[in-house]
């Protein structure tokens, strides 16, 4: 469904000073995945996602998307695929359906199609009460279901989400992706988001691509990337602080006051035996618990940087 | 070309809607060139001749300047929002696009025009219809280049936008009080004539005047002619260019 090879983007400022965006880019996304885009603010997200919606001309390197080349036949990308921004896409003097009626006549959709679709898609999303309303009137999660609403309108094989639930509510956010979720079920949409919530990426996404100063730096599942690059650990509480410092030198652990922090592989089942060893070793274990890591330790052992910290210069 | 049509007036509607929704704010926009005739008009009172026949014209031009050049703030609006990068993501023709948009402000600027000549025709407006018919069209062709411009202005101003009220202000009046708008210029000192040829607006109106005195072989009709055709051609082409690096 889209396939990258060396995409690039640089950006000329003012003083012909030079920004690479993007710093070749490949990649190949098949049909019916879903596929989030995590990476740090600036990162080259959001250039890469209007490179692949044809906003934006690469300046070097290919990118295929939906069948069609991005810089020789924009038109067949654009009809085939759909795009939900980073900003509320109707105006601010439309009402809803109107915007709607009019995103279908822009696919080509006859007058009658378009209107079906509207109603269609507006009881899809639980939106028929709102449909007379002025933007300026709806909340932030309504506002951006409307939003998915238009990216849908043509029945796109695949939807490009630039950060769906940034800026909202944890309720409306579950909304959303309960939105997003069935829409998949419903059409083997294939769907490509950027995000900066770890948790989302973490527990909706099958493939989880992070990106890092313009560059691909992982790929995978997300419990492939946390299992390769950060690792589970065992963390325990003992009595004493020289208890601890013992404990560290039978695991290989770090000891910090009495807590230690190991390592492993499979927290879970090693706890057991880990445990026992302690004992024979007459260490006083108060408390243990297992760790599994997170996107964020997976970034931070890539980079030395913590996905939280964010807001690296653009 | 079918699609072209199509894609044009698919954004014309668009643009149009909110207007005949609320058509107060129509009714207001256009007494104000209303207001402007009955003032001005009756103040130069036959200093140039017949003075209606004069100044009809040159108010007409005027308010071409202002209408269409200041559509650009609707789509700065938009692309400030995401509704512009919604549509640019369609496959609507970008032209298609430029064109539709400044079709509102060209549509309320003929309507304007011809309330403006039912209202002169009693007070002593010679009225030829020929001339006003293509003067009318003249205006059209000058109007969608003018939107254009303006767009593209409003995309080189984004995000802040304040290029654009920079730029459209400061090249306003000087295009007007340059062309013999308001005042005729073959009074003026000869470094301000020069200034004035210079400017393509002058051309236009000079095209206008001939028009609606019914004049259609003055050879003025043949240079406005040109000068709004190659600010249409100019505008739509910078537009294209400006949505296709990207906005």
């Amino acid at each position: 469904m889209i396939h990258t090879r060396g995409l690039t983007r640089v950006f000329t400022m003012k003083r012909k000073e030079k920004v690479e965006a993007v710093r070749g880019i490949d990649l190949d996304v098949e049909a019916g995945q879903l596929v989030a885009f995590l990476g740090p603010n600036g990162a080259g997200k959001s250039t890469t996602l209007r490179m692949l919606t044809t906003l934006l001309p690469p300046t070097s390197g290919t990118a295929t998307v939906a069948g069609h080349d991005v810089a020789e036949n924009p038109a067949g990308v654009r009809s085939r695929i759909g795009y939900v921004g980073q900003h509320n896409s109707v105006g601010e003097e439309y009402r809803i359906r109107d915007e709607l009626v009019t995103q279908g006549r822009c696919y080509g959709l006859r007058p009658s199609e378009a209107a079906a679709r509207a109603d269609e898609l507006l009881d899809l999303l639980d939106l028929t009460p709102l449909a007379k309303r002025l933007p300026g009137t709806l909340s932030g999660g309504q506002r951006r279901r409307v939003d998915i609403a238009l990216g849908l309108i043509h029945r796109p094989d695949l939807l490009f989400l630039d950060e769906p639930s940034t800026g909202l509510d944890p309720k409306s956010r579950a909304e959303i992706w309960q939105h997003i979720l069935r829409l998949r079920e419903a059409y083997g949409t294939t769907l490509f988001l950027t995000t900066h919530y770890l948790e989302e990426a973490d527990n909706m996404a099958e493939r989880v691509v992070i990106i890092d100063g313009g560059r691909i730096i992982a790929d995978g599942t997300a419990e492939q990337l946390k299992n390769d690059l950060a690792g589970d650990r065992i963390v325990i509480t003992a009595g004493t602080e020289q208890d601890a410092e013992k404990a560290a030198r039978i695991g290989g652990g770090t000891a910090e006051g009495t807590t230690v922090t190991l390592r492993v592989d499979r927290a879970t089942a090693a706890l057991p035996d880990h445990l026992r060893t302690l004992d024979a070793a007459g260490v006083k274990v108060l408390a243990a618990e297992t760790i599994r890591p997170t996107l964020d330790d997976v970034f931070l052992s890539l980079t030395g940087r913590s996905l939280t910290d964010d807001d690296i210069p653009a | 070309m079918t699609t072209f049509l199509r894609d044009t007036t698919i954004v014309f509607s668009r643009e149009i809607r909110p207007s005949l929704r609320n058509p107060v704010g129509l009714l207001f926009e256009m007494g104000q060139p209303l207001l402007f005739l009955f003032l001005f008009g009756a103040l130069l009172g036959g200093a140039v001749g017949s003075s209606w026949q004069w100044f009809v014209p040159g108010i007409l031009v005027m308010m071409c300047l202002t209408g269409p050049l200041s559509a650009g703030y609707s789509l700065l609006v938009e692309l400030l929002g995401g509704a512009m990068e919604r549509m640019l993501v369609t496959p609507l023709n970008r032209t298609a696009m430029l064109v539709g948009k400044s079709m509102k402000a060209t549509i309320t600027l003929l309507v304007e025009a011809v309330l403006i000549i039912v209202v002169a025709v009693p007070l002593g407006f010679e009225l030829h219809v020929a001339g006003v018919l293509a003067g009318l069209a003249q205006l059209a062709v000058f109007a969608v280049g003018l939107g254009s411009l303006s767009f593209v202005l409003a995309i080189k101003s984004a995000p802040n936008g304040t290029l654009f009220y920079m730029v459209s202000q400061s090249v306003l009046f000087p295009l007007l009080l340059l062309s013999g708008v308001l005042l005729p210029l073959e009074t003026a000192p000869g470094w301000l004539r020069i200034l004035g040829q210079l400017n393509p607006v002058t051309y236009i109106v000079d095209a206008q005047r001939a028009l609606f005195a019914g004049d259609l072989a003055d050879p003025s009709v043949l240079y406005g002619t040109i000068s709004v055709c190659a600010i249409a051609a100019i505008g739509l082409h910078l537009g294209n260019r400006a949505m296709r690096k990207g906005v």
